[in-house]
């Protein structure tokens, strides 16, 4: 049994580097996941400086060797601040992306496997895709300063936010995959042998619908990332002195205009940088799930 | 059991009544079934036969109830233990399927959870009707693995439906149908797609399986020579009619149906040359209104095959013929 796993565990690992050598750009993603990641765990011990620490006359200097990427308006340093914030926006993606999966899979396979049905679950089915519809007709992002203007800015609220926004999607996924799979015959056999509704629904049909809404995983966490720090941006998101990304770019954007460009830059790198390998990873999974591509 | 009735006899196991099925869509309802009547004995095999279209599969779906709209059962009933399967609720439905009667298909595979292994799926079968540990499940899952003549089934337990052949999902499938020894077994063409050898091993294990269950066999299938070797009785379907009904030597003696001399011609002219083979003109019964369904392919019909539908008729003990001329055929015409 062990030896089983472990004999497929080896040749998807080699089936994965051979398919990671034909597109570098999910490599070079997987990178930038990885220390995303890594500086999540490790980045707030690993600042030379306190990320919120303000150091006394070293307002605005700039990069320097005792500054790698200079100091803001306040004197805090901006690349321990930078290397500091993944942990705070991470944590927002990861959790909100991870509740949004949840929820939108579970309303997904319930709205798909009942879809067109009569009785209460054909309308709760009907209900929850209306429901989408609604939510998704506001903008994203007016939406979700909404949410967070009517509960306070405070990490809990952007991830209740967030979490809220991406259910549609991930409901959509596994509603459109779902209503192709009850049509396969063994779920009918299923019903054949005595099987309920709900039972089907979640123990045959979900495993077999997951693949799009698992694509879509990584793409979400980069957007919720960018969605977090827009949020801090306009002050609706984490309280300023915290290091986030996008409250660092509100602090220092004032500054660009008189030459302190250091300020907002750095940080607005480390979010493009981050949310294009979430994207790039997420864009390789796609192919590499992909059973056609698959050879 | 050579003297019972189509209907109304008293010890059926299955007795299906005037049976009625319309699939229904915006320019008006196709009837795919029209007044099916059949009983099913027990111990018996009876196997149904008929071309694509005759309503063989929806006939089978029907009886598990497992008809969705755009299907609409319009009149007739399905009889089991005095009780009326259509006019039952999903979940007393849901007691009976898989348990009372159980269904193999064609494309076994496909009916198969491709995401989990053998083992998880036949245990979920043997739960789904008993309460039964995980244990007890697993150990029930390999007697019936090891019933149906699959070697190693501690190990096949731990496969997925990929990893096994066209034939030994077809056993797997077999062996769910099996888990509870259900009263009534329904093949619809169980062997579709298999190859000759491993199609008589299948068919042979049925056999076997529903003699040493103590069930009944309701076996569809394209194959006159399938349904003479397995089957105690056979009915012909054709437009979603039954036109006829024999026991299995006195069919093959003689068919009394056109259409069924037909069949049987087709069967035997297949090895030699085309002679005796059907046009395929549209078999569907739209806007028939009252005439026999065959009239339009028939070599023997008359004036009065378009203006009225023939009755299903007892012409001789145990066998029902659905033709106005079926005292001229049996008296020895000859089709042209």
């Amino acid at each position: 049994m062990t030896a089983r796993v472990l004999r497929s565990v080896t040749s998807e690992a080699r089936h994965l580097a051979r398919f990671s050598r034909s597109r570098p750009g999910f490599l070079v993603g997987l990178g930038m996941v990885a220390l995303t990641i890594f500086l999540a765990a490790f980045g707030p011990h690993l600042s030379p400086y306190g990320p919120e620490e303000t150091l006394p006359g070293a307002a605005n200097l700039p990069p320097s060797v005792e500054h790698w990427m200079g100091t803001d308006i306040s004197g805090m340093d901006v690349f321990s601040r930078v290397i500091a914030a993944p942990r705070i926006d991470l944590t927002i993606a990861l959790v909100s992306t991870a509740a949004a999966f949840v929820g939108g899979v579970v309303l997904g396979v319930i709205s798909g496997f009942f879809a067109g049905g009569r009785g209460i679950w054909g309308r709760l089915s009907a209900t929850i895709v209306r429901g989408a519809d609604i939510f998704q007709a506001f903008p994203v992002f007016i939406f979700a300063l909404a949410l967070v203007g009517f509960r306070g800015p405070s990490i809990q609220n952007v991830i209740v936010a967030l979490a809220f926004l991406n259910v549609p999607f991930f409901l959509r996924l596994t509603r459109g995959a779902v209503l192709h799979v009850r049509e396969r015959p063994f779920v009918d056999a299923a019903r054949c042998v005595g099987g309920s509704g709900l039972r089907i629904a979640f123990v045959h049909v979900m495993p077999n619908a997951l693949t799009p809404a698992l694509a879509n995983l990584s793409p979400t966490i980069g957007f919720s990332i960018l969605l977090a720090s827009a949020l801090s941006f306009v002050g609706a998101g984490v309280p300023i002195p915290t290091p986030e990304w996008g409250s660092m770019i509100a602090i220092g954007a004032p500054n660009m205009m008189t030459g302190q460009w250091w300020t907002a830059l750095f940080p607005g790198l480390a979010l493009g940088l981050t949310i294009l390998g979430y994207a790039l990873v997420g864009d390789g999974l796609r192919y590499y799930l992909d059973p056609v591509n698959r050879r | 059991m050579s003297t019972r009735s189509v209907n109304g006899s008293v010890d059926a196991l299955l007795e299906i009544r005037d049976l009625r099925v319309e699939y229904t869509r915006d320019t008006g309802a196709i009837r795919v079934l029209d007044g099916v009547s059949l009983a099913i004995h027990p111990g018996e095999s009876l196997g149904v036969v008929g071309e694509s279209g005759a309503g063989k599969t929806v006939l089978v779906r029907t009886i598990l109830g497992l008809l969705d709209p755009p299907w609409r059962v319009v009149s007739g009933s399905v009889g089991y233990q005095g009780e009326n399967l259509l006019a039952q609720p999903e979940s007393a439905l849901r007691r009976v399927r898989g348990k009372e009667i159980a269904l193999t298909t064609h494309e076994p595979r496909k009916h198969l959870n491709p995401v989990a292994t053998i083992g998880d799926q036949m245990a979920r079968v043997v739960q789904a009707h008993r309460s039964a540990s995980r244990t007890e499940a697993r150990a029930r899952a390999i007697e019936l693995l090891r019933v149906v003549g699959i070697p190693d089934p501690e190990l096949r337990l731990r496969a997925y439906p990929h990893e096994l052949s066209g034939g030994m999902c077809q056993r797997v499938v077999i062996a769910m149908a099996l888990a509870h020894s259900p009263k009534l077994l329904m093949g619809d063409e169980p062997t579709a797609g298999l190859d000759v050898t491993i199609s008589l091993q299948i068919l042979d294990l049925m056999r076997d399986l529903v003699r040493d269950f103590h069930s009944s066999l309701l076996l569809v299938s394209r194959d006159l020579g399938v349904v003479a070797h397995y089957c105690q009785r056979v009915a012909v379907m054709y437009a979603g009619q039954i036109v006829e009904v024999a026991e299995v030597p006195a069919f093959f003696a003689g068919a009394i149906h056109p259409y069924s001399r037909r069949l049987l011609r087709a069967a035997v002219a297949a090895t030699s040359d085309r002679r005796g083979t059907l046009s395929s003109v549209g078999i569907r019964g739209e806007g028939r209104g009252a005439s026999c369904p065959y009239a339009r392919r028939c070599p023997v019909w008359i004036e009065r095959c378009t203006r009225e539908e023939p009755p299903l008729e007892l012409v001789a003990s145990a066998r029902w013929v659905r033709c106005f001329r079926h005292a001229e055929i049996t008296a020895g015409l000859e089709a042209p």
